[in-house]
């Protein structure tokens, strides 16, 4: 004769097992799924520096070379513009670009290793709309407050000359300033980042 | 006589014998019951179906010839349109057709929000379809990559761009969904799988959800009022008709009407002015310049002002993704006891005035460039949105509801309403006397019907 009665108990722990080794192969099989979703071999290889001659940029020019498939802008900026600069540090989220990404060489209120010669990444830092290039002062649609600067068509974000974010606008931090360094006086390579000076 | 059946038949008989075809078919046509009342609103559920097999057939044409490919993409969908046969016809018929299902859509919902179809026991189609509205919203964004012009590739930067919102894990996340730095050649083909089979396989499957789980509890109607609870000997609702003649019918003269429409844009205005299809658009993608004014594409502007009023990255990242997700509590937040607008309180009916004008108005914002006052203008309208929602718990409570009829009560039909319109026609004309008799303006007549109308109006409101 057979046993009839049913060990629940056995059956319940094959089930939990069973769920368990599954949910586990999934797992492992996510992880390939997943990461062959991230950027390939190729594309983070494809990241190589960008040289710029700078010598044909005329005072208050912007030229946009391209650096990883993004717009970078190199800004010859005037004295005048300079003086600008200083006085906007009230109205500013981030003056000091203390929050903001930028290399060392180029932490400083100006936001470049040379006070003339401003370089950043041409990108929002609220959503990635290329913001416009507005040098002249309180054009008649952003207001009279408007001191020159880099406005951003899509959510409104206001940047100046240096590329810091004013406050009570969309973006969080200043425009990103990519590594760059100079090789002669007129020749700038974008993506390497300068020498650390010797102390 | 002895009835021989015939090799049709048996050959029928065959497949019935083996699969529920008849069943599945009594279930949810013939035998399926519709309360009788259905009105103009109820046509769009239908549409929506009829858009979506659209949306597939042009597809899969389109597939055919399109390159998911950077550098072939946007000379592909030119080749299409100048060199393909008929490509032109099929193109206008996909891109129209995403904003067709969009317009049938938002019209279905708000049918739902007019008849309260998201109240129980239909809580569960809501949510079905509100994430099928949420699938249908990240097919259309995919597709609107795929021509990769000005548009598509700085509305797809924008649009990520809102994942890297999120803290900590924002910026590895928008670099998963793009597989590269910047938006590229790997961002269009991946959008192109997803947009290709991975979505519409979401869709049809959360359809089929839909169908299934209001067929099982029953489709609601203006009066909001269950037709179960009152039933013929036969154990038919005494208030419902088969879904099958009745209302495949009726859908075939909702579906004649909106070809109508559909066909009027595709042949004489396909790119509406630019808001199905954008100018910037026939621009190739130029990752080193954004267009002057980005806007999304109609459909998304109302969340995309809500976005940009919020002059904060995270919190405006919150406060659109917060839009939608309100939409699906909706059946949660809402107390009224009642179902349909008609036997509800004004206080619902000037909540519902005051959500679709700010909705409409956040619309109309999203599409314009941004400027002090519009910004101002849409912080008021987003917080009308959200109020309609977020107080709903309370003011729904206030309601002061009108007595719901136990049966299906009938409106009366455009025929019946002829005399009615003939007298107010009358009332606002006056017939000059003399020889050449005409019908002129009244103008004391006009005012009348004006101030009845309005009476009318505030006391349904109240």
């Amino acid at each position: 004769m057979i046993d009839q009665s049913v060990d629940k108990s056995k059956r319940q722990f094959l089930t939990t097992a069973l769920t368990v080794v599954g949910a586990v192969g999934t797992g492992y099989l996510a992880v390939p799924f997943l990461s062959q979703m991230q950027p390939s071999v190729k594309a983070m290889a494809a990241g190589a520096p960008v040289e710029v001659d700078i010598s044909k940029i005329e005072a208050g020019q912007l030229i946009r070379v391209a650096w990883r498939g993004k717009p970078v802008w190199v800004l010859q900026r005037t004295p005048e513009v300079l003086a600008t600069l200083t006085t906007l540090d009230g109205q500013l989220r981030d003056p000091q670009s203390n929050e903001s990404s930028q290399p060392e060489s180029s932490k400083n209120p100006a936001r470049s290793m040379k006070p003339e010669i401003f370089i950043a990444v041409g990108l929002c830092t609220h959503l990635g709309c290329s913001p416009t290039f507005r040098p002249e002062v309180a054009p008649h649609d952003l207001g009279s407050d408007w001191k020159g600067g880099f406005f951003c068509p899509c959510h409104g974000s206001w940047f100046d000359l240096a590329g810091r974010v004013y406050k009570g606008v969309p973006a969080p931090t200043n425009l990103e300033v990519p590594p760059y360094r100079y090789i002669t006086d007129t020749q700038i390579i974008i993506g390497e980042a300068a020498e650390e000076k010797s102390a | 006589m002895n009835l021989k059946p015939t090799r049709l038949r048996m050959c029928g008989n065959w497949v019935l014998d083996r699969f529920p075809l008849a069943q599945v078919w009594n279930e949810h046509m013939a035998h399926y019951y519709a309360p009788k009342n259905f009105n103009f609103w109820y046509f769009f559920g239908s549409l929506a179906l009829l858009v979506l097999v659209n949306q597939f057939v042009t597809g899969i044409l389109l597939t055919m010839n399109y390159k998911p490919d950077a550098k072939l993409a946007f000379d592909s969908v030119e080749y299409i349109m100048r060199d393909v046969n008929w490509g032109w016809l099929v193109r206008y018929m996909h891109s129209t057709g995403a904003s067709a299902f969009f317009i049938v859509i938002y019209l279905h919902m708000f049918r739902g929000l007019l008849y309260g179809s998201f109240k129980q026991p239909r809580e569960l189609i809501w949510i079905f379809g509100m994430l099928l509205f949420v699938a249908l919203m990240a097919e259309a964004f995919m597709g609107y990559l795929l021509p990769w012009g000005q548009m598509s590739y700085w509305g797809a930067q924008v649009i990520i761009s809102l994942f890297s919102a999120i803290p900590v894990i924002g910026d590895d996340l928008a670099l998963w969904i793009r597989g590269d730095y910047v938006i590229s050649d790997a961002t269009l083909n991946r959008f192109f799988a997803f947009h290709v089979i991975a979505v519409p396989l979401v869709l049809v499957l959360l359809v089929f959800m839909h169908i299934v789980a209001l067929h099982e509890v029953g489709s609601n109607n203006p009066d909001g009022v269950d037709i179960k609870k009152s039933k013929d000997p036969w154990g038919h609702p005494v208030d419902g008709i088969p879904f099958h003649p009745y209302y495949t019918v009726k859908d075939v003269v909702g579906v004649a009407v909106f070809l109508l429409f559909f066909a009027t844009v595709i042949f004489y205005m396909p790119e509406m002015g630019g808001y199905f299809l954008e100018h910037a658009n026939f621009i190739p993608a130029d990752p080193m310049k954004t267009p002057e004014h980005i806007a999304p594409v109609w459909y998304f502007t109302p969340f995309y002002s809500i976005l940009r009023a919020i002059p904060d990255k995270f919190a405006g990242v919150i406060g659109m993704g917060g839009s939608i997700v309100v939409l699906f509590l909706l059946p949660w937040l809402d107390r009224g006891k009642v179902k349909s607008i008609r036997y509800r309180g004004g206080i619902y009916k000037k909540a519902l005035m005051l959500f679709v004008i700010s909705f409409i108005a956040l619309g109309y914002l999203g599409t314009q460039p941004v400027t002090p006052l519009a910004t101002n203008m849409a912080r008021i309208f987003t917080a009308i949105y959200f109020g309609f929602f977020l107080l709903m718990p309370i003011y729904t409570r206030w309601e002061k509801l009108k007595p719901v009829p136990s049966h299906i009560t009938m409106q009366p039909t455009l025929e019946e309403r002829i005399p009615e319109l003939k007298a107010v026609f009358d009332e606002v004309t006056l017939v000059t006397e003399g020889e050449n008799a005409k019908r002129g303006f009244n103008p004391t007549g006009a005012k009348n019907v004006l101030v009845r109308t309005a009476k009318n109006l505030k006391e349904s409101l109240d």
